[in-house]
């Protein structure tokens, strides 16, 4: 036991630092308020190493890790959320391809989105009628031929129209439950691909949203992502992987809140001295380090597990949940330390508060989290 | 990044958790009732060297670390945390500053036999009118010749009932406010030297304490331990340590009250079904099992900043913070899942949500943890 970074990921987080306070963090604001995909940030991370930062060299990425990625993730979700969660999607589509996709697939796919070639990746994964219950997807895929012909609707698809290639889920044997599940790469030039509604969010504004249909969609065999009957896997080690880097946002989140807040602290004067030294403001600041630094452990050790090669899920569970539902309570106090600045965007705490609240829904709700390590824990 | 048990802290957890099982355990509910300090069971922790758990062996200790220690903690305070505090005390609070700052001489003396366990040492810092603040201490010492003259009231003094040796700190000069502190080790056979009552406890009852008092007790100033005027910062560091302990037995105490209540959980039947079937069931078994593991995190890492020998004085402070209140929600989540047994002695949970209650006063309150917190967040 150490809790030390190798030379590798301490590099990758001194990167990741730098390209958040030179680039990210000054274009957060306006990016929050137009909404403007953040296309040249993207290509940035991406020259960085940042899109890829655990795929392997051979197939354009960092080849740094877990640990790395995480951390990474930190760093530029403390400058803005709305990249994060973009980089973060990019990182996992890439990954997961590494892992369950084929050589040609691997190949074709993974150096595109480590250099922004392609702009982003996307999972296309909850529907209108069924999010936390995957299982319960309309979306069909039917053998046609040597083809599948891909029909359904997806919903809360992040960077859905700025993806390259989705990974996307349907049934395809619908009376198998989970084991009917077949994971596909969808090209975005793919006829039938149409992208529905963008969302208007009240956060990560900056971020994508949308959703898509597939009408009759047809893929090739080779288009099968891992094997027919084998999504449902590859879904869960998406999520479990996803919720490590959501995990890593909320910590990202609470540091932005509590760095905002120190120095609102320090500053700002009432009654005649620093409001910093008043103990109901000193507490809150006591309170939301201590959580930030428990958050940050949970992640860093549901990542190193994952590094190892080990079981993970309840961990990256257990990080998400308590990151994501620290950051709700490091943001409002946050807003509550600024007072009525906090509620304008003369600070950026209102921002942060906005992009905090996502946190406990996607990548499997907090309700979700709790019935995965309730699960793991009372069988 | 390395966050695993290296072999021989797993040996250490393993060696102590059974123990804990088979000797603190079934004895913990009757030492809490009848107030009894659990002399065979000390004895017993001593001879696997836990009472002296990071002392070197030239010294009479195990010679292992500050992740050994917090682990060694955690397993002993979940099956009685009484006796994790009795181990606490004389880890923390009594070796490690003698072997920090102590003369070969005293070590000899004053450490030796006690990380051995043969003797019992405590800790005499607060006072009835002096808890967190201790710069407002009465108890003064007064050099006269070869000796210091000690005069004055220790209260909540644990393992004062038992202690063969007292380390108390006292005002040399009053003056210079909390520089003017200095520690001795005065032994409980000095003239002058007496105990009060053992204190009536909420919990932790496996533990004595009690008020002590000096009056004109005087030893020799061999008796010192460090410099004049270093009481201070002697008391402070060894409190940084303590805090890993305190965190380590809020830990065992949440998980003896997440075990019980998951193993009740399993067995207990509500609407034709186990309640550990339920969403409300489950969702206080996931919060639970992950403030348990976010605390131990907090907790180790403390431990591994101590041990590297770098200043861990704001992260023992999150974890000792953190764990306490911690303990507290866990343990009467533990109560609440035990519905109506949960308040009564015929389960141990409500036990477990006594003993919590501690972790979040002594050692410094949450209050001073957070203090400490935020003086490192607010500097410029």
């Amino acid at each position: 036991m150490d809790f030390e970074l190798s030379d590798l990921e301490a590099q990758v987080v001194a990167t990741a630092r730098a390209v958040a306070r030179d680039v990210v963090a000054p274009a957060a604001r306006e990016g929050d308020r137009s909404g403007k995909f953040p296309a040249e940030i993207l290509r940035t991370l991406a020259s960085a190493g940042l899109l890829a930062v655990n795929v392997p060299e051979a197939l354009g990425g960092a080849g740094a890790g877990p640990v790395a990625y995480v951390l990474a993730l930190m760093e530029i979700a403390a400058a803005d959320c709305a990249v994060a969660v973009t980089m973060a999607v990019t990182n996992m589509v890439g990954e997961i391809i590494a892992r369950y996709g084929t050589r040609e697939q691997a190949e074709r796919c993974c150096p595109k989105l480590a250099s922004a070639e392609w702009l982003a990746g996307a999972f296309a994964l909850s529907e209108p009628g069924a999010g936390s219950d995957s299982a319960g997807m309309a979306t069909r895929a039917a053998r046609r031929g040597a083809r599948w012909l891909l029909n359904g609707e997806k919903q809360w698809v992040t960077s859905g129209d700025r993806a390259g290639v989705l990974v996307t889920w349907a049934k395809t044997d619908a009376g198998a439950g989970t084991k009917g599940i077949t994971a596909f790469l969808v090209d975005a030039s793919t006829p039938g691909l149409v992208v529905g509604r963008h969302e208007q969010k009240m956060g990560i504004r900056a971020s994508s949203t949308v959703s898509l249909s597939f009408q009759d969609c047809e893929l090739p065999d080779s288009a099968v992502l891992g094997q027919a009957g084998g999504g449902f896997r590859v879904a869960m080690s998406a999520l479990d992987g996803g919720r490590t880097g959501i995990a890593a946002q909320a910590t990202g989140t609470i540091r932005a809140a509590l760095d905002a807040s120190a120095r609102y602290a320090r500053d700002r004067t009432a009654f005649g001295q620093p409001i910093g030294e008043f103990q109901a403001i000193r507490f809150m600041l006591a309170d939301m380090r201590t959580e930030h630094d428990a958050a940050r452990l949970l992640t860093l050790r549901a990542a190193a597990l994952k590094g190892q090669g080990l079981a993970f899920s309840r961990e990256a569970s257990m990080a998400k949940l308590f990151a994501s539902e620290a950051a709700q309570r490091a943001v409002s106090k946050a807003v509550q330390i600024h007072g009525g600045y906090g509620y304008t965007d003369a600070f950026p705490v209102e921002r942060y508060f906005r992009d905090a609240r996502v946190q406990t829904i996607y990548e499997g709700t907090s309700e979700i989290q709790r019935l995965v390590i309730a699960r793991d824990l009372l069988r | 990044m390395d966050i695993q048990l290296t072999d021989e802290q797993r040996q250490v957890r393993d060696l102590c958790r059974d123990f804990s099982e088979q000797e603190l355990r079934p004895n913990a509910r009757r030492w809490d009732e009848e107030h009894h300090f659990p002399r065979e069971a000390v004895q017993k922790l001593a001879e696997m060297g836990l009472m002296g758990v990071a002392v070197p062996p030239e010294w009479g200790g195990a010679g292992m670390d500050s992740v050994a220690y917090a682990v060694a903690m955690e397993e002993i305070s979940r099956g009685c945390a009484g006796t994790g505090v009795i181990m606490s005390v004389s880890n923390s609070l009594y070796c490690d500053p003698i072997l920090k700052y102590g003369t070969a001489e005293q070590k000899r003396e004053f450490l030796t036999p006690f990380a051995r366990g043969e003797k019992l040492g405590c800790f005499a810092l607060t006072e009835p009118m002096s808890g967190s603040d201790a710069a407002e201490m009465r108890t003064l010492a007064v050099a006269r010749g070869d000796e210091y003259v000690l005069s004055g009231t220790k209260n909540f003094i644990t393992n004062g009932p038992q202690a063969d040796v007292v380390l108390v700190f006292a005002m040399t000069d009053r003056a210079k406010g909390h520089k003017g502190i200095t520690a001795f080790l005065v032994p409980a056979e000095t003239k002058g030297f007496t105990r009060g009552k053992p204190d009536q406890k909420v919990g932790i009852r496996a533990s004595g304490s009690c008020s002590i008092f000096f009056e004109d007790c005087a030893v020799p100033k061999s008796c010192r331990l460090g410099q004049e005027g270093e009481g201070f910062k002697i008391a402070m560091s060894t409190l940084d340590g303590g805090r890993i302990g305190i965190a380590s037995q809020a830990l065992g105490i949440a998980r003896a009250a997440y075990e019980e209540a998951v193993a009740y959980a399993k067995e207990r039947r509500a609407f034709g079904k186990p309640i550990a079937t339920f969403q409300a069931i489950q969702f206080m078994v996931a919060d639970m099992a992950t403030e348990i593991d976010a605390a131990r995190l907090l907790t180790w890492r403390a431990a591994t900043l101590k041990d590297k020998g770098v200043r861990f004085s704001a992260e023992a402070a999150m974890a000792k913070l953190y764990a306490s209140e911690m303990a507290e929600r866990v343990t009467s989540k533990g109560i609440q899942i035990h519905g109506g047994y949960g308040y009564i002695k015929e389960f141990d949970a409500e036990r477990h949500w006594r003993d919590s209650r501690i972790t979040q006063i002594y050692e410094g309150t949450s209050e001073i943890q957070r203090i400490v917190i935020s003086s490192t967040l607010l500097k410029d």
